[in-house]
Parts: structure tokens; C-alpha cells; sequence
């Protein structure tokens, strides 16, 4: 009997915390009615907007700065922060553009292709790396995230410009008689008329959720972003944690690579300057907090379709790049600002007393 | 307001607030209380966590404002528009919090945002010759130039209350001031306190150590639920009446569990030192100490005697200098945090808000976060097993809540210390330990954590737990520790009495 009578009152508070939840999404829901608004005024500005094609040309530019953002949100709930993502991005198009060209073995006098598949995964094996180093720089050698990955943001570039001299490599497609052709595929092709980068970008976002709600993993990256303390006390191996979180960003830096210079048809080791930027303000506009613990995958993705379709209507409409800056820039602090308002509203939720009711004579 | 009480006028009221109201949302944090400040006397304001002491405070020393009620100053109505401006009007607050800049001096810690200015800079002479004299009327041998860091919390503590004595207040309002001073500093302040009010000046005194409380006050206000319960003249109270009006019923912090045999040694630690700040000391000396399966063992001692230390090396938190920690007979000092959890020794920390809840995790979140792994099926939690035991441990520890989903800072302190202990018994913890499991909770939610503790302890739970008040050493354990310097001064069974332990812990026992 007393089992029923809890899971009523469990059923009951669970409506109550649902009609709660309503109200706290239209508050929280910033990000969404920011993205609608976007869409209604560049649909009204131009007649090119509004079109599947359109979105789903839109929605690929958006698919490189969601992953990295998705990457990026992982570090972000754990606390820290990874400047080098964008380095990184164009480190793996550098490794896939040359082992694309082939790898001269000379002590054995030949020349190997690796086919695609391969060489997507060395390039993911290679971001894994670069996060690995980040992780343990900063989990075992308490070498602050933004000074480490600041470090590491240099020489991931450095290494780029070095292994190609600071050229680009041109030719990705490869021959079929090498057997190392389809690298366009994940640029350029598309299932159920939807780009590869996408169904990635999809791909990427169901398990991102999947980990951070219903794995144990997700709930001690929760715990040690929210109080690393506590969780360590709590029996949540929190290094492992740490390094595990920059080398899932790595990686999500070295998909976003590869599909870019898919996409571009080259890889340029300057490739993902500044996008580190973009991703850590994805996160931001999609409603995480950077001192960590609160956020997740939906606010995120939210956040990189407001700025990829910010900034690609602004494109459409004519609006020279100049002012692009200026509106993104704008967006972003707007943003944060409304987390700022939303959370003052939370901690004071009391009405200011009026001056009469404090007892001053009239 | 149109017509005033008689009080108002009353020459030995200094500060007087009347109907006092505040809501939060549709939670009615105050609702209508009159509270009066005695010219020149010590008021108490008791009452449990969560009574609405600290929300009147804020009131009082214009931190916040009343949702309705009025507040006089030496008969005049007044409102204060923050805490600046009651500074001003000559009332200071001494948080419960400190609120000190660990980097900076005691010095610029003192004076900070009041610096004492000439035209050519600060004048820091002035500055440390003033903090030198109120470290000495403290009785207390801080040099003013040493790093706030650097202090132990004790002294910490004896900085915040330095500050706003050297505001020159005539209302100080102090929210639990001496929950990290040892006996001796409680009595240097509890002197000066009798020098300020001898000077005129009104104290309003906050603490949860009652009798401490009862010593040096003059009027006694009891707060419950938000209303003022009952109002006395010290002199015609004792410590019964004050719990009676807290709680509104007899209190009773348990006796130890009987009827049952302890088992085998469950927790053996043999020969363990732990280093100190300065290299070649011990915080932790030399120790060793055998609990068994269903036996409560408590250990008291004065701040800085060395039990958090050992307790978290029990844990694995801090590292350990020779000796054996063993658990069931094996060795555990080479082990993880995680790993001793796993092998059956759970810590439950001193500081629940730094060390024991996630702040931004729901009650279920914080009370299924230390047993996760037991709920993974193939690659997922299972939620069904996970809402299982979060709501177990709900009904097993007690926890006041409106359900799991509930956030965790929705809580009073009394229950988010409940999830704490009940995140750590999900583990099904051998052997647990308590850091000051009492620590800034009520009477009421101290009584429960005790019976909870000993119920557990039937079915074969040992259970160590610190404490730095000797009435709980009195209360569920089997065996009271007492340590002093690191190492175990005494020991005593269950019917010994408060002198004992105090004297044992090298406290002088204040009369």
C-alpha cells in the first residue's frame, strides 16, 4: 500500500516539476526563439532564405562549428576550456591531405595509399592525441585549461604550417587505381538528400546525449564539473574524467577537419583559426555555464545553428563581412547577457519591498 | 504603522523590529516577527537551520529588505538601504561565512574598502598599528602582516570578527561566530564581548553551540518556523527551555545500541602519521585505533587537533606516513578513493557544501552519484534501478524533499547533510566515517542522523564519527576517542562525563 501511495506522490511531483519545466523552458528557450527570429527576418529580407535547399546548405556550414561545439561542450561542463580545437581542426585535414598524397617509405623504396577509411581514422587517432595531451598537461599536471590548451593551440598549428610548408594541399579526391578514392564523399555527397556533415553532426549530437544522460561517464562529468571535490570523494575518477573529455573534443575537432576539407576540397594548415571562438560561444549561447556543471547537447546545437544561421543570412542579404563580425559579436554578448539576467532573476526572486511598507511617515 | 507600541519608546531598545515579513515566491521566510535589540546587552536569537535567524540579519543589518513590517532605530523609523547604509547608522554584521580575501594580509584584510587614507596614498602605518592593537585586545598573536591564507580557520575567524570591531559599531550582529574557535578563543571573545556591551554597545549573538550561548548572553529570543516563539530574561532560562521552544518538544540525541555483539575488527589503523605544514611535524602522530563491525566510535577533539586529517587519510584523501591501514583484515593505504569505496570505506566530508554535494545536481543525482556504477546495464544507467534507490534512500535517511528532482540547494542543511550520509550508504559502506556529521545542522536533524547511524550500526556498520561538541560524544557512541596533537589523549566508554572528555582534550572546562 505504502508503495502505491509513493509512486503517486512520485507521479504527482513528476507533473508538478513537468508544468514547472514549461515555464523554465521558455526562460531557458532563449536560444530557440533567437534561431526562429533569425529565420523569420532573413525569410522576410530575402526570398532565397526559406528553402529546404537553402537550410540544408546552411545546415552543413553549421555541422563543422556544431561538432567542434559539442566537442567543446564536454570540456566546458567539466570546468575547463580548449582553445585548441581549432588547431586541431586543421591539423587533421593537413594528415588526411597528406597521407592522401601518399606516404613515401624510402628505405623500402615505395609510395603507400592508405584508402579513406584509414586515413579517417588516423586522423581522429591523431585529435585523440592532441586531447590526450591537453588532459594530461592539465588532470596530472594542474597546468591551468586555458594556459595548456593555449600552449598546445600554438604548437598543433606550428606543426601544421611545418608539415606542409605553409602550402595547401589541393588534390583530396584521389585516383581509383590507387584504391584511395571518396574523401569527397563526406563533403559532398548526401543520404536521404541530406548532407554527410549533417547525419555526422546528427550522428554526433544522439550519442553526445546518450553519454552525457544515461552513462555513468556522463553523470561523473556532471558531478566533477558541478564540484569536483565532492565527486572525487564520491568515488568518481575525476582525471580520468578530465582526460577523457579533451580527448573526445580532439576528436570531435578532427571529424570537423576532415568534413571542412572535404567540403573546401583542400586542406590549409590555417584552416579553423579562431574557431575555437566560435564553439566556445555556441556552447555559451546555448545556455552552459563556463564555471561548468550545467549544459547540454540540445542547448549547444541551438546555439551553432543561431550563429551559422546569423551569419549565412547575413551573407545572403549582402551585408558586407565587416558587419558580420559586428552582428555575431552583438549576438554573443546578448546572449550571455540574458543568462546573466535570467540567473539574477533566480537568486532574487522576492519583489522589492515598496518605500511605505518599510513604516517612513508619509 | 500609525500608531506605535509602547516599546518603541522603551530608552533601553536600541533597534526594534516590528511584524517583520518576508516571502520568498509563496515561501514565508519571516511572517510578522518583533524582535527588539537591548541597549548595551547580548540578545540570542535561537533557533534551528532554516527558523529564519539568518533571513532576520539580513533584514536587520540591511542586507536585504522586508517584504512588509517596520524597523526603528532608537524610536525613529528607519530604512536601510543596503548594508553600506546600516553600516553607516552604526550596525555590522559578522557572517557566518567568512568573507575574507585569503591572499591579502590580515591588515588590508581589516581595513579593506575603509583604508585609511592621506594625500600621498594609504597609510599603511596606521593601518597596522590599529590591526596590531585589536589582534592583542583578541589575545591573539597574529602578526598583521601575515597572509590570511596562511592562518589557521580558528584564526580566520578571530580576522572577521577584528573587522568589524574595528568599524566602531553600536549594534554588532555575530552569526555564529566561534564555529571554529577553540575553548580558550571563545572565552578571550566572549570578554569582548562583556568590554563592548560595558562600552554601550548591543550585540546580537547567533549560535547553534547552546550552552556556549546561554553563557554570555542577557535576553534569549526563539525563532520557529519563521515566528518568534518564545522571548526571556537569560537569568530565568536554561538549556532545557531553549531546545523545548527550538524544536517544540524534548530532545533526546540517542544512547548507544545495545543488545547486540560487535564483530570482527573492521577498521585497523596501525602506527599512521601524517605530515604537517611545516616539514618534520605531524598533524596526525603516530596513531592507531581498532573499530569493530557494529561498533560507533566517536572522536572529539579542538580544531587543529588532528581528526579531519586522520579521518581523510582513513579515506585516502590525504596521503599517509608509515604505519598500515587496514580494512577487514586487508591492507588499503595503496587504493584510490574509489577503490576504498569499493572495498567497503566511505567518508562522509566536514564541509558538505565544498566537499560533499554537487550543487548543481538534483537531491537523486547527489544521493545515486557515489553507487552510479551499480545501476550501468550494458553501456546504460538504467533509470528504473537508479529511481529505485534514490527513493530508498530518501525514506531510509529521512530526507525532507518534494521528491528527487528536487535541486539540492532547495534543501535545509539538516537534509542535504542526510543525502550526503545516504549517497555514501548506497555505496553499503563496511565502515563509515563521519567528519563532524553535526556540523551547522538543528538539533532535531542531528537527533535523526544519530538514529540513523545506529540502526546501521546493528546490522554490523562501523561507524567513526568526529565531533567537536562533547555533549554529542555522549550520545550514540560505544567508545569516545579523544585526540589532542595528533596523537589519542584518552579514552573513554560511554558513561563518562563531559569534565572528563574536556579535560582529557587539554580544553580548559568553562564554568
Amino acid at each position: 500500500m505504502s508503495n502505491s501511495s509513493q509512486t503517486l506522490q512520485r507521479s504527482r511531483s513528476g507533473l508538478f516539476s513537468d508544468g514547472f519545466d514549461i515555464g523554465q523552458m521558455l526562460l531557458k528557450g532563449r536560444a530557440f526563439f533567437a534561431l526562429i527570429a533569425i529565420i523569420a527576418v532573413f525569410s522576410f529580407l530575402s526570398p532565397y532564405y526559406f528553402s529546404a535547399s537553402n537550410f540544408l546548405t546552411m545546415a552543413s556550414h553549421v555541422a563543422i562549428y556544431a561538432i567542434l561545439a559539442m566537442g567543446m561542450l564536454l570540456v566546458i561542463l567539466n570546468g575547463g576550456i580548449d582553445l585548441s580545437v581549432g588547431s586541431t581542426l586543421g591539423l587533421s585535414g593537413i594528415i588526411a591531405g597528406f597521407l592522401m598524397q601518399g606516404v613515401t617509405l624510402k628505405a623500402l623504396g615505395v609510395t603507400l595509399y592508405p584508402s579513406v577509411w584509414v586515413v579517417v581514422v588516423l586522423s581522429c587517432a591523431l585529435g585523440a592525441v592532441v586531447g590526450l595531451v591537453n588532459g594530461v598537461l592539465i588532470a596530472r599536471f594542474r597546468v591551468p585549461a586555458f594556459v595548456a590548451t593555449l600552449g598546445v593551440m600554438y604548437v598543433v598549428r606550428g606543426i601544421a604550417l611545418l608539415i606542409t610548408n605553409g602550402l595547401t594541399y589541393n588534390n583530396l579526391s584521389g585516383q581509383a587505381d590507387l584504391g584511395n578514392t571518396g574523401f569527397n564523399w563526406l563533403g559532398f555527397n548526401r543520404l536521404f538528400n541530406i548532407p554527410i556533415g549533417v547525419l555526422v553532426m546528427i550522428l554526433i549530437g544522439i550519442i553526445g546525449s546518450l553519454v552525457l544522460n544515461r552513462t555513468a561517464f556522463g553523470r561523473w562529468l556532471y558531478a566533477s564539473g558541478g564540484n569536483e571535490r565532492a565527486a572525487e570523494l564520491s568515488g568518481v575518477p575525476t582525471k580520468r574524467v578530465q582526460i577523457m573529455v579533451y580527448m573526445l573534443s580532439g576528436i570531435c575537432a578532427a571529424v570537423a577537419g576532415l568534413i571542412l576539407s572535404s567540403q573546401l576540397t583542400s586542406a590549409g594548415p590555417t584552416a579553423g583559426t579562431s574557431y575555437e571562438l566560435t564553439a566556445i560561444a555556441a556552447v555559451v549561447i546555448g545556455g552552459a555555464a563556463l564555471t561548468g556543471g550545467r549544459g547540454n547537447i540540445r542547448g549547444t546545437l541551438l546555439g551553432a545553428f543561431v550563429i551559422g544561421f546569423l551569419s549565412d543570412g547575413l551573407v545572403i542579404i549582402g551585408i558586407s563581412s565587416y558587419w558580420q563580425t559586428v552582428f555575431t559579436g552583438g549576438v554573443i554578448v546578448l546572449a550571455v547577457l540574458l543568462n546573466a539576467v535570467q540567473y539574477k532573476k533566480r537568486a532574487k526572486p522576492a519583489p522589492k519591498a515598496s518605500p511605505q511598507q518599510t513604516g517612513k511617515p508619509a | 504603522m500609525d500608531q506605535l507600541p509602547a516599546s518603541y519608546l522603551a530608552p533601553d531598545i536600541v533597534l526594534s523590529a516590528r511584524n517583520v515579513v518576508k516571502s520568498y515566491g509563496n515561501t514565508h521566510a519571516l511572517k510578522g516577527v518583533n524582535f527588539d535589540i537591548h541597549r548595551g546587552k547580548v540578545t540570542t536569537l535561537f533557533g534551528e537551520n532554516g527558523a529564519g535567524k539568518s533571513t532576520l540579519m539580513k533584514i536587520l543589518s540591511g542586507v536585504i529588505s522586508p517584504t512588509s513590517g517596520a524597523i526603528t532605530l532608537d524610536g525613529k523609523p528607519i530604512h536601510f538601504a543596503n548594508s553600506t547604509d546600516a553600516r553607516d547608522h552604526g550596525i555590522s554584521i559578522i557572517h557566518q561565512e567568512l568573507s575574507l580575501a585569503p591572499n591579502l594580509s590580515v591588515r588590508d584584510n581589516i581595513f579593506m574598502g575603509r583604508e585609511i587614507m592621506t594625500p600621498t596614498g594609504v597609510n599603511f602605518a596606521e593601518e597596522a598599528r590599529q590591526a596590531q592593537s585589536l589582534m592583542e585586545e583578541l589575545e591573539e598573536e597574529i602578526d598583521p602582516l601575515t597572509p590570511v591564507e596562511e592562518l589557521r580557520l580558528g584564526q580566520q575567524q578571530i580576522v572577521e570578527i577584528a573587522r568589524a570591531l574595528s568599524v566602531d559599531s553600536r549594534i554588532l550582529i555575530m552569526d555564529e561566530p566561534t564555529s571554529a574557535l577553540s575553548a580558550s578563543e571563545v572565552e578571550v571573545l566572549f570578554k569582548v564581548i562583556r568590554d563592548l556591551t560595558g562600552r554601550g554597545v548591543s550585540i546580537v549573538y547567533i549560535s547553534h553551540h547552546l550552552e556556549e550561548a546561554l553563557q554570555i548572553t542577557d535576553y534569549a529570543v526563539v525563532l520557529r518556523d519563521g515566528n518568534i516563539t518564545a522571548t526571556a530574561d537569560a537569568k530565568d532560562i536554561d538549556l532545557e527551555w531553549i531546545v523545548r521552544n527550538m524544536v517544540g518538544e524534548n530532545f533526546d540525541l540517542g544512547s548507544p545500541p545495545t543488545g547486540y555483539d560487535f564483530g570482527e575488527v573492521a577498521l585497523s589503523i596501525r602506527d599512521v602519521s601524517v605530515a604537517g605544514a611545516l616539514a618534520g611535524t605531524f598533524v596526525v602522530d603516530h596513531l592507531s585505533l581498532d573499530v569493530r563491525a557494529g561498533e560507533i566510535v566517536c572522536i572529539y577533539g579542538l580544531m587543529g587537533a588532528g581528526r579531519t586529517e586522520l579521518l581523510e587519510c582513513i579515506a585516502g584523501r590525504v596521503p599517509k606516513i608509515g604505519g598500515q591501514i587496514m580494512l577487514e583484515g586487508h591492507e588499503v593505504s595503496r587504493l584510490t578513493i574509489a577503490q576504498r569505496i569499493a572495498e567497503g570505506l566511505a567518508l562522509v566530508p566536514e564541509d558538505r557544501q565544498r566537499d560533499g554535494l554537487v550543487q548543481t545536481m538534483s537531491v537523486g543525482e547527489n544521493l545515486s552519484l557515489a553507487s552510479i556504477t551499480n545501476f550501468v546495464r550494458g553501456l546504460f544507467l538504467s533509470t528504473g534501478l537508479e529511481r529505485n534507490l534514490i527513493q530508498q534512500s530518501i525514506k531510509a535517511v529521512t530526507v525532507k524533499t518534494s521528491g528527487g528532482d528536487a535541486p539540492i540547494g532547495s534543501l535545509s542543511g539538516g537534509n542535504q547533510q542526510k543525502v550526503v550520509i545516504g549517497k555514501m550508504l548506497a555505496t553499503n559502506p563496511r565502515v563509515i566515517i563521519l567528519d563532524e556529521p553535526s556540523r551547522g545542522i538543528d538539533v532535531g536533524a542531528k537527533a535523526e542522523v544519530f538514529k540513523l547511524l545506529a540502526e546501521r550500526a546493528k546490522t554490523g556498520l562501523a561507524v567513526v564519527y568526529s565531533t567537536s561538541e562533547v555533549g554529542e560524544c555522549l550520545s550514540i557512541a560505544h567508545r569516545i576517542i579523544v585526540m589532542s596533537r595528533g596523537k589519542i589523549a584518552a579514552e573513554f566508554s560511554a558513561d563518562a562525563t563531559k569534565e572528563e572528555i574536556m579535560a582529557a582534550s587539554g580544553e580548559a572546562v568553562v564554568a
